[in-house]
């Protein structure tokens, strides 16, 4: 633009070393994952996929997988259930209490996770349900649930007032506006907040570390490998098929919104803020 | 046609019941999960931190006990300067070094920003205990960057000073919360009226005057959003300091959480929760001023 090109060349190679810095720790694990050495330094000693075929026959480790899947699926359909009515009636309902409803369920951007694990810790306990897959669930929904209410006003937002308007001039009630117009034209985006939860709670640890009772989650297991300095290269190795789900997840999610709605910038962060 | 069979049924008191319970029944869900998860979930935070330990789950009575021992014992004071600072540290390197990304996607990236945008923002989306696990391999003594060093012939013997600093800390967590600033500085950025940088061309002001004199000071709500989202994660956080950081990095986080685990006092855990939360209200109300005035001069 208006700025010299060599303005944008410097701009460019800074680019390029920050994403460099972004990635190439992460991209340790994978790199370690094939290496035929407990220890994890260079020079690489050999190829192996001994640390993957250790996956294989660990019982806990399936239990954690599956304990992880069930909770995630739970929270994303919970936080998006919610994502979904909070923005639109935030955008279409008017009202103070709607807006405020839906500040309060972007609050938790504003409360560090061990907060946000302590609180539910308290809670499932007073409810009598103690730490639990329950008590996860809970949890990861509250924690997902800011990325959901975001992905979901802003779809709402963008989508144009006159369709809802004529079904509602029409004839048709609000319920069957919003089940017949605004559901369906909004799915993209209902599916991508359901991933993207999913990606949260599945990922998260945190929160998790206080509210887990006897079935672990994946990351959870992971936390409790890292103890033992020879379960480091298997954790390598697991850790490079959580990375590698994430990215596609990720991916997915990313490309069915722009399907949905072309020309708007992703929303793979949170992004109209509690302080704005 | 089911629309307009419901329209021939329609009566008008009817439908102004079936509105509100429309709009009952869509608040529903979101009131309950508020009203529950976040605010009385926070409220038995508060309530516990003003209670003594007698080993039940409420306390026993109520004391200001917890929160005057965690005000004025200098070793929590300690702790929690150090996190005020660890945290600070982190959100100025995230946001000064995430600012040129943005700028650049904003700016310069052409056909390739919704591309880029996805790629820097993609780690966001991995394991945040599998980035800090990251860390400590590179980071250990005979890890990846000591041996690193050693095999180039950089160094003739592992510097033992990477692992259990606070540095460590720092880096470990730039790292991990990086993407997070630049989103909202982009977006920002985005809103900045192109006509206001070609009027100011046209008027002969420097880039670098049009970059401080417009750009920067219209991009600083962005700035202040980003810097929050970094500063309060990273403020609370334990598993960075317990993985990378060493004895010299313990962080209130990692206070908070040993009071509901091995110290097992909840309520000296939940006063000390409290105090962070007044603490990141603070830091808030002080960027919304920051913001207004920052606001008030474009």
């Amino acid at each position: 633009m208006q700025a010299g090109s060599s303005n944008g060349t410097w701009l460019r190679a800074y680019l390029i070393a920050y994403v460099l810095f972004l990635y190439l720790p992460i991209a340790i694990i994978p790199l370690f994952s094939f290496n035929n050495s407990v220890q994890a330094a260079f020079p690489l000693s050999g190829f192996t996929l001994e640390w993957y075929g250790s996956l294989w026959g660990n019982e806990n480790l399936h239990r954690a997988f599956k304990t992880s899947l069930i909770v995630g699926f739970s929270a994303a359909f919970l936080a998006t259930a919610i994502g979904v009515t909070v923005g639109y009636m935030e955008v279409a309902g008017g009202k103070r209490i709607s807006q405020a409803i839906s500040g309060l369920c972007r609050l938790p951007i504003l409360i560090p996770g061990v907060i946000v694990g302590i609180a539910l810790l308290i809670l499932v306990n007073l409810a009598g349900l103690g730490p639990s897959r329950t008590a996860i669930i809970l949890g990861h929904t509250l924690v997902a649930l800011p990325t959901a209410v975001v992905i979901m006003r802003g779809r709402f937002a963008s989508l144009p007032r006159s369709f809802s308007e004529v079904a509602m001039d029409l004839g048709a009630h609000e319920w069957t506006t919003f089940r017949r117009i605004v559901l369906p034209l909004a799915a993209p985006a209902i599916a991508s907040s359901f991933m993207l939860s999913f990606l949260t709670s599945f990922d998260e640890f945190i929160v998790a570390f206080f509210l887990s009772g006897t079935e672990p989650t994946l990351p959870l297991f992971v936390w409790g490998q890292l103890r033992f300095p020879k379960q480091l290269p298997s954790v390598m190795a697991l850790g490079t098929c959580i990375l590698v789900a994430s990215i596609i997840i990720a991916t997915a999610a990313e490309l069915i919104r722009r399907r949905g709605a072309s020309g708007e910038l992703p929303v793979t962060t949170p992004r109209p803020l509690p302080i704005s | 046609m089911n629309v307009s069979t419901e329209k021939l049924s329609a009566h008008p008191v009817a439908s102004e019941r079936q509105r509100r319970l429309f709009f009952i029944g869509m608040s529903l869900p979101g009131a309950l999960a508020t009203s529950v998860l976040v605010l009385f979930a926070l409220g038995v935070v508060l309530f516990l931190g003003l209670r003594t330990n007698d080993g039940s789950l409420l306390g026993g009575a109520y004391t200001l006990g917890n929160l005057q021992a965690a005000l004025t014992d200098p070793l929590y004071a300690t702790v929690i300067i150090r996190s005020l600072a660890i945290a600070g540290f982190v959100t100025l390197a995230t946001v000064v070094t995430a600012y040129p990304v943005a700028y650049y996607l904003a700016f310069h990236a052409g056909k390739h920003r919704g591309l880029l945008l996805f790629i820097v923002t993609l780690p966001f989306w991995t394991s945040y205990l599998l980035r800090v696990f990251a860390w400590k391999v590179v980071l250990a003594y005979n890890g990846v960057l000591n041996s690193a060093l050693l095999t180039t012939g950089i160094t003739s013997e592992p510097i033992l000073a990477f692992l259990n600093t606070p540095a460590a800390v720092v880096v470990t967590l730039a790292h991990a919360y990086a993407a997070f600033a630049i989103l909202p500085i982009y977006v920002a950025l985005e809103n900045v009226p192109k006509s206001l940088i070609e009027a100011a061309e046209d008027l002969g002001a420097r880039p670098i005057s049009i970059f401080r004199k417009i750009i920067l000071p219209i991009s600083m709500p962005g700035v202040m959003a980003a810097a929050l989202v970094v500063f309060v994660p990273t403020v609370g956080d334990y598993v960075t300091p317990a993985l990378v950081g060493g004895p010299n990095s313990t962080m209130i986080g990692s206070m908070i959480q040993a009071q509901f685990g091995k110290a097992n006092d909840w309520p000296f855990g939940a006063a000390l929760s409290v105090i962070v939360m007044v603490v990141i209200l603070a830091v808030v109300v002080a960027a919304r001023l920051a913001d207004k005035r920052f606001g008030s001069r474009t």
